[in-house]
This record gives structure tokens, sequence and C-alpha cells, in this order.
């Protein structure tokens, strides 16, 4: 059950590819029915979670480091997975309105649930290595959500610099991770979280916590390192409402809360977070007052009351870790709708600037209204969510019993932070809804459409309710999060919007009339819009050091390389050359003295007609139709060599590809000059040729050595097996299929992919068209060859045969999947070359790709089919079955994985050189 | 002349023309030059099996087999070689067509820029 909460999004993620076919709205609902069965999962085990139970659920997966893919269900993870969800839903519903105009939303809410997924993730992850995974992965959709309209300038820095420094801290997290596992002795949580004694008890304890802050900071924009979170601000707003109210930048919020048992307590932890926390607070709420971009201030207000939340973990006691997850419930709902309102504001408007949008609210004054009572929430106005948590907040200020001096500052620190947020809330509503008439908005606002509005009201209707009743609402909640948060029974709390008059309630009075005061003595007093916004110094060192870096390595590739292939390659080969020459002064380098076999004919004569050819193709290079032609020969002296030396399914292999490679060549040639002159300046070829004999003789005595000394070969493992176990007599097609099958599922992979890069580069290539020859002789247009059409005609169903021949046999006898894709290939192209490709097509189809990944899908189900037995990734099975007429046929299920390396390599070979073709088809064909 | 005495001078050749090749200065001879040195890697490969005439690792046939592992690396590495080899050989054209020749050195213009 744990399991589909986070796989739900995930899930989704391949139905996306599919509906970029479908109707628009498919998307959006694609999103929001995974997002709702995850949320239905939750609420249907919410009962346990509440009666204080803790649900675990896991599948090892590299037990050897401790990885485990574990997940757990408590009251912590419950709160932050409601969020996510929740707020989830109420960010695709608004993302399917606000981008109706986007050309893609498929691909938006792809990665919106890939994020998604990744989040849930972090929050239920029972080890701690999982936990980083899915960090990662947040970091890694993160930002190509944040870049999402890569065509801005603005948002391709914002999403870079998000990653670097979100991802830096990662590598923190990592090492701290790694140590901390190792002091507490398991990657499992509920090992790590009872072994806070020892761990604050080791060594490596202020080391860990270091690496961990890094980590949690970065991610949550606490100040030096809060800079990339306005730069964030270029993504689509949907997604800054979803990153930046309930989840990307509550991560690191999270991973406080989640080790806080472990590691919360000590010196180090109380002054670190204190500290960061509180001018993370102070500065950022302070800088929020001056931004003139509405997002900007939401930004700024964001990592002030992040710190807010970092500075309540970091004071210690039970209580202020109520009021951390308190406030982290009421910044997600208001910020979330706040987010919502300044994209309905930038959508209505055309712009962001509140310089320029002013006096709203005669336009749109229902959408006033709920800035307005949103806006209350951040500031912390009685009667509204974020009123309370500040209240608790101000509570806990006073009531600090260490720290010394910072007994004295935190209280007022926190009036101060209370009266700059008061300032930038009322800026935000009266400088855009009042203030003056719109000043050159590029658009008339009016209210935006109903469904857009959807979202914005129920986070307003949120906010007010709990505001209101706290103690219905939240109260349960509440608790059981501390209690997993706290690891014990949190102490009585209650919420209620009246405690009666006391000090904190004096201290919000004196924030709420200073934050107005303050506001109106800035923006008239001060002349607020013409304030000019510095830039910002974390920023700013960030751009330098990035430069400084980027220079230094420009300047080292500029000294190794100097734009040309020939020099690099030269380098390298020198490079290699050493380090092979290396041993000889060193060790013993000599042949060893393994029995030779003396050589026979046949051998003698695949080697020469091999040397020779490759020796002929070196010297012919320049006439490239013979060179050609002559490498082909090297190519069947390496085959004959197959053949000769006891490599049937290696032969058959080679003879195959030879073919299509050298069909291949001649395809490029047509868009290749045939004919190359010499090079006049700078042509090396005495010293290359110097150079290259060396290599070729060290190669030569490297294969002497090698070949002169006694074998150690795990082969004799496969043999013995290769019938029990695989099923079949060939034992390299065992090998291929069974034993080592998850190699030939990477190799597989690795061509499907090349032949797709062929393919898409070719789409995006405007060849030219080339009407003669380099001797001027006119192309010639007849694309049917009658000699070769006629007999192709007769070969093909034959070729098609051996083609299946050769794999039904593969298991036992030589072939199998690659050589009988290649040889149906040949086969296929054969009728190409003789009837010329429009024609061709038209017959046998076009669509190769879909071949090729039918073939990867096959080969991938057979090993799925395997799990679902409960055996690992593509074991195989294998017996004989009785066939009517037939008799006994042996069948082994990774025949059917070898069937979809057959597709891929079939699919993958026709699709390069199809397409190879049919562009220099095309270009021919468009002669008149 | 042994078998494996053989065979090493059969893969050097094969190492240098493919290494000479690699270093002229057009693009079409680097692809004959990178799948003359595949050629050489896949017979050095195959050949740390060790050289047998007429025991294929077909079970069953006779008592004694080659290797079959360094033949099934081999045999993928023949295939990945060919898709390999048509990756760069899009690459060529697409170089040939931005720049109009198909050199691997740049000309003194381009060096300026």
């Amino acid at each position: 059950m744990l399991a589909f909460i986070v796989l739900l999004p995930w899930l989704a993620v391949p139905a996306f590819v599919l509906s970029a076919r479908g109707p628009r709205s498919l998307a959006p609902w694609l999103a929001a029915c995974a997002d709702a069965l995850a949320l239905g999962v939750l609420l249907a085990l919410a009962p346990r979670v509440f009666d204080g139970e803790v649900l675990s659920w896991s599948m090892p997966w590299v037990p050897q480091i401790g990885l485990a893919f574990s997940l757990r269900l408590d009251g912590l993870s419950f709160l932050f997975t409601l969020l996510i969800l929740a707020i989830g839903m109420l960010v695709i519903l608004y993302a399917r309105y606000y981008l109706s105009n986007e050309a893609r939303l498929d691909r938006f809410f792809a990665l919106l649930m890939l994020f998604t997924g990744a989040m849930l993730g972090i929050v239920l992850s029972e080890n701690l290595l999982l936990l980083f995974v899915f960090w990662e992965l947040t970091g890694l959709s993160s930002f190509l959500l944040i870049g999402y309209w890569s065509n801005k300038a603005g948002a391709r820095d914002g999403a870079r610099i998000a990653l670097a420094v979100t991802g830096s801290g990662g590598l923190a997290l990592l090492a701290g991770v790694l140590l901390l596992g190792h002091v507490a002795g398991s990657f499992e949580l509920s090992r790590v979280l009872a072994a806070g004694a020892q761990v604050q008890a080791s060594p490596y304890y202020s080391v860990i916590l270091v690496l961990i802050l890094l980590g949690a900071f970065t991610k949550s924009a606490q100040v030096p390192f809060h800079f990339w979170l306005p730069g964030a601000m270029a993504a689509p707003t949907p997604v800054s409402a979803y990153l930046h109210s309930a989840t990307m930048v509550k991560a690191g919020i999270f991973l406080l809360a989640r080790l806080y048992p472990v590691l919360a307590g000590s010196d180090i932890w109380f002054y670190a977070l204190t500290v960061v926390g509180l001018v993370t607070l102070v500065f950022a709420a302070y800088q929020a007052m001056f931004r003139h971009d509405l997002k900007g201030l939401l930004a700024y207000s964001t990592v002030s009351h992040l710190g807010l939340i970092t500075l309540l973990l970091g004071i210690g006691t039970p209580l202020s870790a109520v009021a951390a997850l308190f406030h982290v419930i009421n910044h997600a709902t208001f910020k979330a709708s706040l987010f919502m309102a300044a994209g309905i504001i930038d959508h209505e408007c055309g712009t962001r600037d509140m310089r320029r949008i002013n006096g709203l609210w005669r336009y749109m004054p229902y959408t006033g209204l709920l800035a307005m009572v949103a806006a209350a929430a951040m500031a912390g106005v009685p009667l509204v969510n974020g009123f309370l948590s500040k209240e608790m907040f101000f509570g806990e200020a006073l009531a600090l019993e260490r720290g010394g001096g910072l007994q004295w500052i935190l209280p007022l620190a926190a009036v101060m932070g209370g009266v700059f947020s008061v300032a930038y809330s009322l800026r935000f509503i009266h400088d855009v809804f009042f203030l003056a008439r719109p000043l050159h908005t590029p658009r008339i606002p009016h209210e935006p459409p109903r469904w857009l509005r959807i979202p914005v009201e129920i986070l307003v209707a949120v906010c007010l309710l709990v505001g209101l009743f706290p103690g219905a609402i939240v109260q349960s909640l509440l608790t059981v999060s501390a209690q997993a948060l706290l690891g014990t029974a949190p102490p009585g709390f209650s919420l209620a919007l009246w405690h009666g008059v006391n000090e904190p309630l004096v201290m919000s009075m004196i924030a709420l009339s200073g934050g107005v005061l303050l506001y109106f003595l800035v923006q008239y007093g001060l002349d607020l819009h013409s304030h000019v916004q510095s830039r910002n110094l974390a920023k700013r060192i960030f751009d330098r050091a990035v430069l400084a870096l980027a220079g230094l390595a420009d300047a080292g590739a500029r000294n190794a390389y100097r734009g040309g292939m020939t020099t690099g390659v030269s380098l390298t080969i020198l490079t290699a050359l050493f380090v092979g020459l290396f041993p000889f002064f060193t060790s013993t380098a000599g042949p060893g003295t393994a029995h030779t076999h003396p050589s026979d004919a046949m051998a003698l004569a695949a080697f020469a007609l091999m040397c020779a050819a490759s020796i002929g193709t070196m010297f012919a290079h320049r006439r490239r139709v013979e060179a050609i032609v002559l490498l082909s020969v090297v190519g069947l002296g390496v085959t004959l060599c197959f053949v000769h030396f006891s490599a049937p399914d290696l032969a058959l292999t080679q003879l195959a590809v030879e073919t299509v490679s050298i069909l291949l060549l001649l395809l490029a040639l047509n868009h290749l000059p045939q004919e190359a002159p010499p090079e006049a300046a700078v042509d090396h070829t005495v010293r290359h040729f110097l150079l290259a004999g060396v290599v070729g003789a060290g190669v030569g005595w490297l294969t002497w050595a090698m070949l002169t000394r006694p074998l150690e070969s795990i082969s004799g493992y496969f043999l013995r097996n290769s019938v029990p176990q695989g099923g079949g007599t060939n034992v390299v097609n065992v090998i291929l299929v069974d034993f080592r099958a998850f190699d030939t599922y990477g190799e597989i992979t690795v061509i499907a992919i090349a032949a797709l890069g062929v393919a898409s580069m070719l789409a995006a290539l405007e060849l030219p068209r080339r009407e003669t020859d380099a001797r001027g002789r006119a192309w010639s247009r007849e694309t049917r060859f009658l000699p070769l059409d006629l007999l192709v005609r007769l070969l093909l169903p034959l070729a098609l045969l051996v083609s299946l021949h050769l794999f039904v046999r593969g298991h036992n006898q030589p072939g199998g999947g690659f050589v009988a894709g290649l040889v149906a290939a040949v086969a296929l192209v054969l009728l190409y070359v003789g009837r010329g490709t429009a024609w061709s097509s038209a017959r046998i189809g076009r669509d190769f790709a879909a071949t090729a990944m039918a073939g990867l899908l096959v080969a991938l189900g057979t090993g799925a089919a395997a799990m679902l037995l409960g055996a690992p990734f593509l074991t195989s099975s294998h017996g004989h079955v009785q066939l009517p007429l037939v008799g006994t046929v042996p069948l082994a299920s990774a025949m059917l994985f070898d069937l979809g390396v057959f597709l891929t390599v079939l699919g993958s070979t026709l699709l390069i050189l199809t397409r190879l073709g049919l562009r220099g088809a095309g270009a021919l064909a468009k002669q008149p | 002349m042994s078998m494996e005495l053989l065979t090493a001078v059969g893969v050097g050749v094969l190492a240098m023309a493919g290494v000479y090749l690699l270093l002229r200065a057009r693009m079409f001879s680097v692809l004959l030059g990178l799948t003359l040195l595949s050629y050489a890697i896949n017979v050095f490969v195959f050949a740390s099996g060790r050289l047998r005439v007429g025991m294929p690792p077909i079970v069953g046939s006779h008592g004694d087999y080659a290797d079959p592992l360094a033949q099934a690396l081999v045999l993928t590495a023949i295939v990945i070689g060919f898709a390999m080899t048509a990756f760069v050989v899009v690459l060529a054209i697409a170089a040939h067509v931005r720049l109009g020749h198909d050199r691997v050195e740049p000309d003194a213009e381009e060096m300026d820029r």
C-alpha cells in the first residue's frame, strides 16, 4: 500500500507520453487521477497512523551497502504527504487553467508528477540512502520545472543556480548520511532514530551535523544559500506555488524534523539552527519589503518563513517543535494561495511589477479579497492561521532558557521580523489593489475564469477555518506528527484563538502596528517605487565563482585543444602508448611459455587477406569508394578468422554487420565528397606513420605476450551450466540471453538509442541536394535496378526464412536474435536497394523506431515477468512443450528475451539505413 | 610461424592502419580508421579466449570447447560497433553540411573565431 503512494505519480509518467497524442485535457486528468488515488490510499491508512502505528514496507535493493527500498509512514510523514498530495491536487487544477495556452501540457504534467513522486519518496523513506536518492531526484526534476520555459535566459539561469546550490548541498548530505549510517550501524531510520545517544557521543557527531545541515540549509534556502530561491521565480507560477510552499523548500525542514531525535539537543544544533534561522528570518523579511516583483516579494517571504521554522526547530523544546510543524502547515496553505493569486494578477495584467500594477480593487475585488485573507495569514493577523503559529513562536522566543545573550536578542528580533513581515504583506495588498490607478499594464485586468480561482478559494478557506477553529481541525494531526518528530508524546498544548492578554499577544500587536507604520513610512516617506533594488551579494559571489571556474576550464581547454582533432587524437594515443609502455620497464613483459600451435593454410589465408586489405585501405583512403571495398575485404578476413577459430556465431554476425556497414558507408558517401585531395599545408604523414607503426607493434606484442601465456578463464562455469540452467546448447547464445541477459539488455538499449540519435539528427539536418558527382556526371534518377530487383524478389522470402531459422535454433545452434535480426535487416535493405526507397517504404512501413521500441519492451517485459513470479529480474526458466504433430519442442523463456533482441536489432538497423537512404532519396526526388 | 604469432601480427597491422587513418585530416578517413581499430580490438578480445580450431562452443558436439565468454563479449561489441559507426557517420555528415568541408582541422579563419 505504502509503495503505491510513492509510485502512483511515477506510474502516470509513461502515460503522458501516450497522452501527447490525445486531447489536451487528458494530461491534467491523468495527473489528477494519480494524485487522487495516492491521496485516497493515504487517507485509508490515516486511522492506523492516528492510532500511533508506524506503517512500514520494505524491499531489498542493494543489501551489500545497506540500501533498501523501504518506506515508513508515521505521523510526521503523514503530515508532509498530506500537504504534498493535497496542495499538489490544487496546483494541478490551477495549472490546467493557468497554462491553457501552453503547447505541451503533457510535458509539464509529466515533470510535475516526476517531482511529486520524488518528493513523496523523501518524506516516506525509511532508508536514509533511499531518502538521498529521492532528494537528488527532487533536485533534478525541480531543475527541469524551474527551467520549463527553456527559451528564456532567466529560466535557464534560475534552474542552473538552483541545481548547483541544492546539488552541492546534496553532496554534503550524502557524506553526512553515510557517516551517520556508519555511526548508527544502519541506514534504516527505525534504528538510526533509536541511536541518538550513540550518535551524539560519537566523535563524528559535529561533522555529521554540519554536513547534514548543509544539505538541509541549501534545500530550504537559508542564508547564505537563499539566493537560488528568488532566481527560481522564473518558473511558471504553478511550479512556484508548489515548490516554494509545500514541497521542495520544505524538504530541508522535513530532514531536520526527521532526524530531530538523533541530532537535536546539542549546543551545535541549538546555535547553528537558531542563529541561521534568525538571520534568515529577519534579513529575508527586510529584503521582501523592497522587491518590486510580486513573486520576488513572495520568494523572500518564503525564505523568511523557512528561517522561522528552522529557528523553531533549533530552540529545541517540545513545544517549539509543535509550533514548527504548525507553521509548516500554515505557511504551505497561505503561501500556495498567495503564489496562485500572484499568478492570476500576472495573468490578468501581463506584468508582475508592483510599480505598474496598482488599484486593481476596482477591477478584481473578489481576487483582492482572497489575497487579503491569505496576506493576513502571512502577516500573522488574528482570525487567520498564520496568527496562531506566530503567537506560539513569540511565546517560545520569550520562554527561551539557554543561549545567554540570545535570550534577549531572540524576542527582539522576533518582533522585528514580525514588523517586516506585516509591512511586506501590507505592501502586497495595498500596492497592488489600492494606491492608484493601474499604470501601463499591458492588458486591462478583469476577474479570472472561475476554475482558476477555485484552488485559491479552497486554500483561503483552510486558512480561515484553521485560524478560527484550530483545536478542532489540526490538533490531532499536530499531536500525532509531533509525536513522530520528537520520538515521545508531546506535552499537552491547546490551540485556541484567545488565550487572554499575555506577552505574545502584546508582541503581535506591536508587530502589527509597527508593520503598518513602517510600510506607510517607506511607501510615502521614502518613495518606495523609486527604490533601486540592490543586487544580491550572495548571488554576486556565486556568479563570480562560476565565471572564474569557467574561465579556468576555458584556459585549460584552450591550451590542450586548439580546435583541431588530429592533435587531440595524437595526444591521446601518445598518452596511451606511454602508459602501455610503462610495464615493459618495470616487470617482465616478454612472451610466456605456453604451447603454441602451428598455423595452417586457412589461418594464413585469413590473416594475409586481413593485413593486405588493411594496408590497402591505409593507402587508398583518398579514393573513397575503393577504400570502402578494401575495408569490406578486411571484414571478410576477420569473418574467416572467426570461422576458422571456432566462433560460428561471431562469423555470422560479422558477415551481416559487414554488409550493413558497407551500405552505411556508401550512403554516407552520398553526402560527403567522394574523393579527397591531399592536404597541401599540414599533413604530417611521416610522423603519423611512425606513431601508427609504434602503436601497431605495441598492440601486436601485447597480443603475442597474451597468447603465449596460460589461460585462466571462468568459462568453465558457463559450459557446465549452459544446458542444466539455461536449457540451450549454444553457450554463446545462452550467455547473451540468460547468464548475462542484463548486460545484453543494456547493450540493445544502447543500440536503440544510437539509432534514435541517428534518426533525430538526420531529421534536424538540411541536406543539400546533389546534382552531379565529383566529376560532373549527372546522378541517375533511376530508383529501380532490375537485375537486383528480380534477384531480391526471389531471395527475400528465402532470406527471411533463413533469419527465422537462425532465430529459432539460436539457443542450441549458431544463430540467435542478434544474427537473425541482422540477416532480416540485410534482406529488407536489399529490397530498398533494388526497388528504391519510396516503393519499399510504402510496402514495409516506415516506423522502425516503433519496432526497436517494441523489442526493448519485449525484453523488459520478459525480465519483469520473472519478477512477478518472485524471481530476480530476467531470471529465465525453460522446459519442453508437447505440440501435436510436431512433437517435443524445447522452450526457454530466454527465447522471448531473444525475440526482444531480434526486434531491437532489426528495427534499429533498418531505422539507421532507411533514414539515411531516405534523406538522400528525398534530396534527389526534389528534382523537378 | 605459429597461429599465435600470426594473430599477433594481424592485430598489430589492423591497429597500425587504424591509428594512421584516425590521424588523417578528413572525417571519412577517420571513420575508416575507427572501423579498422574496432576490428583490431574485437579480434584481440576474441583471441584472449585463445585460438581453437574446430571446437565451437556448442555443448554436446565434442569434448573440448573454445571460450564462449570472449565470443559473447565480441558478438555484442560487433553490433554496438555498427550502431556507433552509424552515429559518427551522421555526425560527420552534419559537420560537412554545417562547415562545407569535411576536414577535422579548422581553417585559419575558423581558428580566429
